[in-house]
């Protein structure tokens, strides 16, 4: 009861504090939101989005996720509402949330927002977009320190960068990311990190982000170093001519988990633990 | 008919003289575009490459093109549909669920880890797709009743198709896996898959072969089929494993290739009017053809880079028949 009272208060006294603080944030489709109050019913639907408004202490804001997102382990204890290229419209509406968090791929937001709903669309892409999100979504939140929040990312990403010795610096790296083969190139979020760890990325900026690669290109550009999901490595090191490939040669192939992909592939406020992530499979293949 | 056969046996030799140019072209072109092949035999790494990955590659994208062709051909004839394709008895779901469970149970336990490294991708797509085709048998109860077949060969495509995307969904990082398998892809084909799509190409296109007269028969109709006093049960049987087989065979290896099985026959039948088993031979040659030319535009429009290759097939073939169906309508025939 007393603990009841004392959030009714904080709330009331939130509600009284915030309530000149009608902001409108300009999202990604260039579409100003009017956001009169600062939400306390948030839905997200991208993993990304989940962590990011969790960095900036919001997590009990929460109503619904989508079903990948599935940190911090707070989250799993919430309503599921589809995924992002699937969501359960009904359920989302039912929650009643002030404001939808959702990517630009998501098909719903015409949807939502025809249903009277507020839908802010963020997609971060690289390590500028995760800093920008992070700005609006404490614009959104009206709470949160995204300055303070970017710089704890910055600074694990420098620090994973400072714990590697020079010689592993220059290491060339092919990080894949399924075996259509789809590589991580330079001007991704991942070959962003790899960068400021020091590593040379085989697929440079002029391919793209998330370029489909020929598998010659790699014999060809010979990595040192491979980086890849274990469900996408089965047979990896059968591929005709990988034989040849220095790091298949030396065994210098670092296979994550579920678990440590889920972190490798979001650009968010994980991206420090990922830098962490490749610095340790770096260390251990110099 | 004389000059029908004659025309048959030009296309023929068109269509192997075409694939031999294009396979000496395939060994050129790669990641660095096209490389003059003299200028390079001074330079290992691009030696190997050629030896192990371009030219068991394009080989491979014929063998399995001819493998969809003849599938096409098959499957045409048997369910006498001109809409009939080689995935038509559930076997591209059966083989993507396969692929889906595989990648799955990887990582669930080590038992199962270890079942999967040791099956392999290749091993658990043709295994379901074995299994589909077996599927749609049971629920059509044999091979009689041609529309049965037909139906319930659709039904497990769709169910089995659900249930791959219901695994898939759950996890992003399985969604992730089977991408390559679903946009199909001849990049990762080496030697052993070439030898294994070629031995089972080998004994598929013999069979179809020595059947055929038994498509010929159809093709009048089930009672002019019967009344030639062929067992027509177990050749039906046969054929459908035949289809099964090269489906499958092409399928593990390849991933989906959406086209190739429908677009060869029709392609040589634009061409000529000719028997079952000289469309069966032609519709082969004229698959693999098709496939090794979209693999060869596929990596080499956007080097390094790839396209899809389905894709392409589809833009190819497609466009082909398009105007080729224009072209008759035209004329007024069609």
């Amino acid at each position: 009861m007393m603990n009841f009272a004392r959030l009714w208060l904080a709330g009331w006294l939130c509600a009284l504090a915030l309530s000149a603080h009608a902001v409108v944030v300009t999202d990604e489709r260039g579409v100003g939101v009017e956001l009169p109050t600062p939400p306390q019913r948030i839905v997200t639907l991208l993993p990304s989005l989940t962590e990011s408004v969790c960095a900036l202490g919001a997590c009990n804001r929460l109503v619904a996720v989508d079903r990948y997102s599935n940190w911090p382990a707070s989250v799993r204890g919430l309503p599921l509402v589809g995924g992002g290229i699937d969501p359960n419209v009904e359920a989302i509406v039912g929650l009643k949330p002030d404001v939808v968090l959702l990517a630009k791929s998501s098909r719903v937001t015409e949807r939502l927002e025809s249903l009277g709903l507020k839908v802010v669309v963020l997609e971060p892409k690289n390590h500028a977009d995760v800093r920008r999100v992070l700005d609006a979504l404490a614009q959104v939140l009206g709470t949160g320190d995204a300055q303070g929040a970017w710089r704890a990312i910055d600074a694990s990403v420098s620090a994973a960068a400072q714990s590697l010795p020079a010689s592993v610096k220059r290491t060339r790296v092919y990080f894949e990311v399924n075996n259509a083969p789809y590589a991580a190139g330079e001007v991704s979020f991942i070959g962003e990190t790899l960068s400021r760890l020091g590593a040379k990325n085989i697929v440079p900026a002029s391919m793209g982000p998330f370029p489909k690669l020929n598998p010659e290109f790699v014999v060809r550009a010979d990595p040192d170093l491979i980086m890849v999901g274990e469900r996408s490595a089965t047979g990896l090191e059968q591929r005709p001519g990988w034989g040849r490939i220095k790091a298949v040669r030396e065994g210098r192939i670092c296979r994550f988990t579920a678990e440590q992909s889920d972190v490798l592939v979001r650009p968010g406020p994980r991206m420090g633990e990922a830098a962490r992530l490749m610095a340790d499979c770096l260390l251990e293949h110099r | 008919m004389k000059s029908q056969h004659r025309r048959a046996m030009v296309l023929g030799i068109v269509l192997m003289v075409l694939a031999m140019a294009l396979l000496v072209l395939g060994a050129g072109i790669g990641s660095t575009g096209f490389e003059n092949l003299l200028a390079a035999s001074d330079d290992p790494v691009a030696l190997q490459i050629v030896r192990d990955i371009r030219l068991p590659r394009t080989l491979g994208a014929w063998l399995a093109g001819a493998l969809l062709g003849l599938a096409g051909a098959v499957a045409q004839g048997l369910f006498r549909n001109p809409l009939a394709d080689p995935y038509l008895l559930g076997s591209a779901s059966g083989a993507s669920l396969g692929v889906a469970v595989a990648l799955w149970l990887f990582g669930m336990s080590p038992t199962s880890t270890q079942w999967v490294v040791r099956l392999g991708l290749t091993g658990a797509a043709f295994l379901g797709a074995v299994l589909a085709v077996l599927l749609t048998l049971l629920l059509a109860r044999g091979v009689q009743q041609t529309l049965r077949l037909l139906l319930a060969g659709v039904i497990v495509g769709v169910v089995l198709g659900a249930a791959k995307d219901l695994l898939t969904l759950t996890s992003t990082d399985v969604l992730q896996a089977i991408q390559g398998f679903m946009l199909g892809s001849t990049g990762l084909v080496g030697w052993s898959a070439c030898s294994v799509m070629g031995g089972l190409g080998a004994v598929c296109l013999l069979l179809a072969w020595v059947l055929a007269p038994v498509l010929d028969g159809l093709a009048l109709g089930e009672a002019t089929a019967a009344s030639l006093g062929l067992p027509l049960g177990a050749m039906r049987a046969a054929l459908v494993a035949v289809l099964a087989l090269a489906t499958g065979a092409a399928v593990a290896q390849t991933g989906l290739i959406a086209f190739v099985g429908l677009a060869a026959p029709h392609l040589v039948r634009s061409a000529v009017k000719t028997t079952h088993a000289r469309l069966i031979v032609l519709s082969t040659a004229m698959g693999g053809l098709l496939l090794m030319a979209a693999d060869l535009l596929a990596r080499w429009l956007v080097a390094p880079q790839e396209l899809p290759v389905g894709v392409l097939t589809a833009v190819l073939g497609g466009s082909y028949l398009l105007w080729l169906m224009h072209r008759r309508s035209a004329r007024g025939g069609m």
